[in-house]
């Protein structure tokens, strides 16, 4: 019997019956869910016959435009379960007052606000954004696709991996109780010894080598593939905010790895890093998670930045105003994101001289943000402003955003933020730039861009009906917040006993209500479109008039993107191109070399998941396994010298004809 | 350029579409620079834990300090295996750019060994230390220090299964542009640990003792 | 390079157009790499020496002394084992390399800054005798 436990635990580690939470009535019912929704979208992919499909054109494809398109796919899936723990945790909050505790026990509820807050940044924000940027600077540049295409599939691959560990959290064991960034002492294995904290490390370690390849990636590919012509001032703001962000991931995850490192040698080995005893520091732990968690802001919102840019330019039918100031104000955004890591913690004690040098910078990076909202402001001045569904997301940015910039530089005054320091006020500020910036930004490109990936617009109708409960919904959810923390009210709260305050709690849980209706409409939005699609069609390939040359191929764009690669001679090209009376080339087409799909990427992402989740639960032979298997295939990829091929000339014909066809009949 | 731009904004004039585009283009070849990019993101890899020992190395806790347990002399063998190890490389290199895909695999072997002497050695010394109860797990200061130096010596190890590999793919293929973009990639790889180590038996070792 | 001349628009950032033209980057010659290793040998053996003979009595200007060293040492492997310049791959190398640097000054800087000033302002009594700590 002895034996066999002491295999049973070799084999299985600390995995027992005992960690699935069978016994929680909401993950049970949850789980159900789960599995009736993903038996059913199982049988109908078998019914379709999508399987092969699914393989051969989208998990092995290495077309930056797919992989783009999943990316996003991805950020909108994990939206919905974000924003479902979003949705508990203001039922929890509105309810539970004085007699009341509520219906979630607080070590489900500290899950659930740590579950929200990873999921949103890493699995929402961080796929959206990168999966605009994927999809979109290829074409942007003029390139038939990214330096490392392999490798790009690969980076997909472990963030979706990524986000999977921390899906599985939830029916396998348990997710982190600590917040969304895990400080110790409380991540430590005392104050942690489940597997909570693990799931958060690893997940994030593996999407973090996704995010990391993916930022090289894409710098290589703005550096090396733009177009001729392009020069730095000539790429459009988008491009150039790609650039910066992609900047920041490769200068500022890897302090996040080598945090999380430390972090789970503290747990798995004992060592001392952030311990309380022992010489351990964890003040440390916060200093360095900063060190990559402010760059981490503007890696998310620079992206968002360029989308407005564009927008903008695009709907008041003008050239941006103040390109060249606009790039600059980005350098300068990308170089000062590391000089203002402290001002997340204030209050920890290094005093005057240390805090006052860090309230300075925060205020001083405001400068530059505000320079990009006068831009924008003279672009729409004297422009004939289209209010279509990205212009109207733009002009919401424009007012939510500065509300929460100011709020950022009240916080950034070390005596106030004394004050405010985990309170609700810095919940309701950092709600107030990442909802009215990073994701306003996203909903703008996704509704600008939209027509480019699938060939038809999205509807404005439902579009509108959106548009107006996110933005109407995010004040009434999130106004009350930034009173209760004046009041005082400190953040991850389960229960109150305070009843005056109850009011605010429900005035924020219906805006959450009204989110929610923004969310459905969206999803109704996109049913709506995909019906419509036929009057919604987008022929010409340019359905706002853009101004880049991601219009000036056809929607979807050709496997290719550009039969011929485009020669630049002004920042905004395709306008440029239109302006000087640019005819389409219909005939002496040639080859064009591309590389060819593969599956290693998947794989060896698949194994990471599983070396990730076996050294969460602490089953060695299978981690080894796993990490032999991983370093095994990729060297075994590396012979495969034979990854290209050429798309003969009658296919290019073919494609290209067509589109000839499409267009003369629209004409 | 410039002149090309002044002559055409502003006005509409029609110009021939040739003028907007190339029939064949070729972008430039990015391994290199992306190779270069992952190594500057592994130099803050580096950077984060040079900045942890350097809060935590005076965290005793009643354990050793650096004085007591570094052997310089060890420390010092292990800088010459380093060092010598780069310049072998460099051969390999040379070679290389002749073409003799014989003499490139000796000097590459060369470099894998002096490399692996260098992880004997590192490995003797933390079972020493170990041994002696001076395990990670003592203090602060020892956490930080097999921290930084063991992570130093994992990529060393991956270095050598690389450099291994690559040996196979010369030895099998040939010299080809591929495997030379590959074996200038280890190459930067191999110098780039190399500055690492300098602050390592500088920042580490030879402060430790002072 | 036919087509490149054709459009001079496009002359600047991109005169390797070519696959083959691409792996110029230099490989360095004998004669730099001998510079560089006689070079490294001697700013390591210095520091060695200086620190086991005991040279300099006080060690704050050992310190001082050796990390001087380490500093000169690094930037000779960048220029004769890295082939480290303004040139290669369009400035773009030498462009990432001064961000990094400024990226690990700021946070080995900031990082022992920070602490530092966190541990004289919260625990007073422990910056003096570390190793009374236990």
């Amino acid at each position: 019997m002895q034996d066999n436990t002491d295999l049973t635990t070799l084999i299985f580690g600390r995995l027992t019956w005992e960690s699935i939470p069978y016994h929680e009535p909401i993950l049970v019912a949850t789980f159900i869910a789960v599995a009736i929704g993903g038996i059913a979208v199982l049988g109908a992919m078998t019914y379709y016959k999508f399987w092969g499909t699914l393989w051969r054109d989208w998990i092995t494809s290495i077309d930056h435009k797919k992989i783009g398109i999943m990316y996003v796919i991805l950020g909108l899936v994990m939206l919905l379960r974000g924003f479902a723990d979003a949705l508990m945790m203001r039922g929890q909050q509105a309810m539970a007052f004085g007699e009341s505790t509520g219906y979630l026990p607080p070590e489900h509820y500290d899950q659930i606000f740590t579950a929200h807050g990873v999921i949103m940044i890493f699995f929402v924000a961080m796929p959206l954004v990168t999966g605009l940027m994927n999809y979109i600077v290829p074409l942007q540049i003029g390139a038939r696709d990214v330096a490392f295409p392999f490798l790009n599939n690969f980076s997909f691959w472990m963030t979706t991996f990524g986000a999977m560990l921390t899906m599985i959290s939830l029916f396998i064991g348990e997710f982190a109780k600590t917040g969304w960034l895990a400080y110790p002492p409380l991540s430590g294995i005392l104050g942690s010894p489940g597997v909570g904290v693990d799931y958060y490390i690893w997940s994030l370690q593996i999407a973090g080598i996704g995010t990391l390849l993916s930022g090289v990636n894409l710098i290589v590919t703005i550096v090396k593939m733009r177009a001729p012509g392009m020069s730095l001032m000539k790429m459009p703001v988008f491009t150039w905010t790609a650039l910066c962000t992609n900047v920041l991931i490769v200068a500022a995850f890897p302090v996040l790895t080598a945090v999380l490192g430390m972090l789970s040698m503290d747990r798995m080995l004992g060592t001392h890093f952030f311990t309380n005893d022992m010489g351990g520091n964890m003040m440390m732990y916060v200093n360095l998670i900063w060190i990559w968690g402010h760059p981490e802001v503007y890696i998310l919102i620079l992206p968002a930045f360029g989308i407005f840019s564009e927008v903008v330019a695009t709907f008041c039918r003008k050239r941006l105003f103040g390109y060249t100031s606009m790039v600059y104000a980005t350098v300068v955004i990308t170089i000062l994101s590391y000089l203002v890591w402290l001002h997340h913690f204030f209050t920890m004690g290094s005093g005057a001289s240390v805090n006052s040098f860090f309230g300075i910078t925060t205020m001083i990076i405001s400068i530059p943000t505000g320079a990009k909202i006068f831009n924008w402001l003279f672009t729409m001045y004297r422009g004939r402003i289209r209010f279509e569904l990205p212009m109207m997301w733009t002009i919401s940015f424009m007012i939510t955003f500065v509300i929460g910039g100011m709020t950022g530089v009240l916080l950034a005054v070390p005596s106030a933020d004394f004050v405010l320091h985990n309170s609700l006020f810095l919940i309701a500020h950092f709600h107030n730039v990442i909802i009215g910036g990073v994701l306003f930004g996203m909903f703008a490109g996704i509704n600008f861009w939209f027509p480019k990936a699938f060939g038809f617009k999205l509807d404005t109708y439902w579009g509108k009906w959106s548009f107006w409960l996110w933005t109407i919904g995010f004040y009434v959810a999130f106004m009350p917040l930034y009173v209760l923390g004046l009041m005082g009210v400190t953040r991850r709260l389960s229960q109150f006993a305070d009843p005056s305050l109850q009011i605010w709690f429900q005035v924020a849980a219906f805006g959450a209500v009204l989110i929610l209706g923004g969310i459905l409409t969206f999803i109704i939005q996109l049913v709506v479109s995909f019906r419509r699609r036929e009057a919604l069609k987008d022929v010409t390939g340019d359905p706002w008039e853009g101004r880049t040359l991601e219009w000036s191929t056809s929607s979807p764009p050709p496997e290719y993107n550009f039969a011929f690669t485009p020669v630049v001679h002004d920042t905004d090209a395709w306008a440029d191109m239109k302006k000087h009376g640019y005819e389409r080339p219909k005939d002496n087409f040639v080859p064009i070399h591309m590389p060819k799909n593969t599956g290693a990427g998947f794989i060896l992402a698949a194994m990471s998941f599983v070396c990730g989740f076996a050294l969460i639960w602490h089953m060695w032979p299978l981690a080894w396994l796993s990490f032999g298997a991983i370093v095994i295939s990729a060297i075994v990829h590396t012979f495969n010298y034979n990854r290209d091929y050429h798309i003969p000339v009658e296919e290019v014909v073919r494609v290209e004809d067509e589109r000839t066809r499409l267009l003369d009949g629209y004409a | 350029m410039p002149d090309m731009t002044t002559t055409t904004a502003g006005t509409n004039k029609v110009l021939p579409s040739t003028h907007f585009y190339v029939r064949e283009h070729h972008p430039e070849q990015g391994t290199l620079l992306g190779f270069w990019l992952y190594l500057m993101s592994d130099c803050l890899i580096f950077a984060s834990l040079f900045a942890t020992y350097a809060v935590l190395g005076q965290s005793f806790a009643g354990g050793p300090s650096g004085k007591e347990i570094f052997e310089l002399p060890l420390v010092a063998l292990n800088t010459g295996f380093l060092l010598i190890s780069s310049i072998t490389y460099g051969f390999a290199m040379l070679e290389m750019q002749r073409k003799r895909v014989n003499a490139t695999l000796l000097w590459l072997a060369v470099t894998g060994l002096l490399g692996a002497g260098f992880i004997g050695l590192e490995l003797y010394e933390f079972t020493h230390l170990i041994n002696e109860g001076y395990g990670p797990q003592r203090s602060g200061f020892l956490t930080a220090f097999f921290a930084l130096v063991g992570t130093h010596g994992l990529h060393v190890t991956f270095g050598i299964i690389w450099l291994i590999t690559l040996m196979i793919q010369v030895k099998r293929f040939g010299l080809t542009t591929e495997n030379g973009r590959r074996l200038m990639c280890l190459s930067m790889f191999w110098h780039f640990l190399d500055v690492v180590w300098i602050g390592v038996f500088t920042f580490v070792y030879l402060m430790g003792v002072l | 390079m036919s087509e490149h001349n054709a459009h001079p628009a496009h002359g600047d950032d991109h005169n390797h157009g070519h696959d083959h033209h691409d792996d110029h980057a230099s490989h360095g010659s004998l004669k730099d790499y001998t510079i560089g290793f006689v070079l490294s040998v001697i700013l390591t053996a210095i520091p060695f020496w200086l620190v086991m003979g005991d040279v300099i009595a006080d060690p704050g200007v050992t310190a001082i002394v050796i990390l001087a060293f380490a500093a000169v040492q690094i930037v000779v492997h960048m220029i004769y084992f890295l082939h480290m310049n303004t040139e290669s791959e369009g400035g773009w190398n030498m462009l990432a390399l001064i961000f990094t640097v400024m990226l690990v000054a700021i946070t080995l800087i900031g990082s022992i800054w920070v602490m530092y000033h966190l541990n004289t302002n919260m625990m007073p009594g422990m910056m003096s005798e570390p190793t009374q700590k236990m």
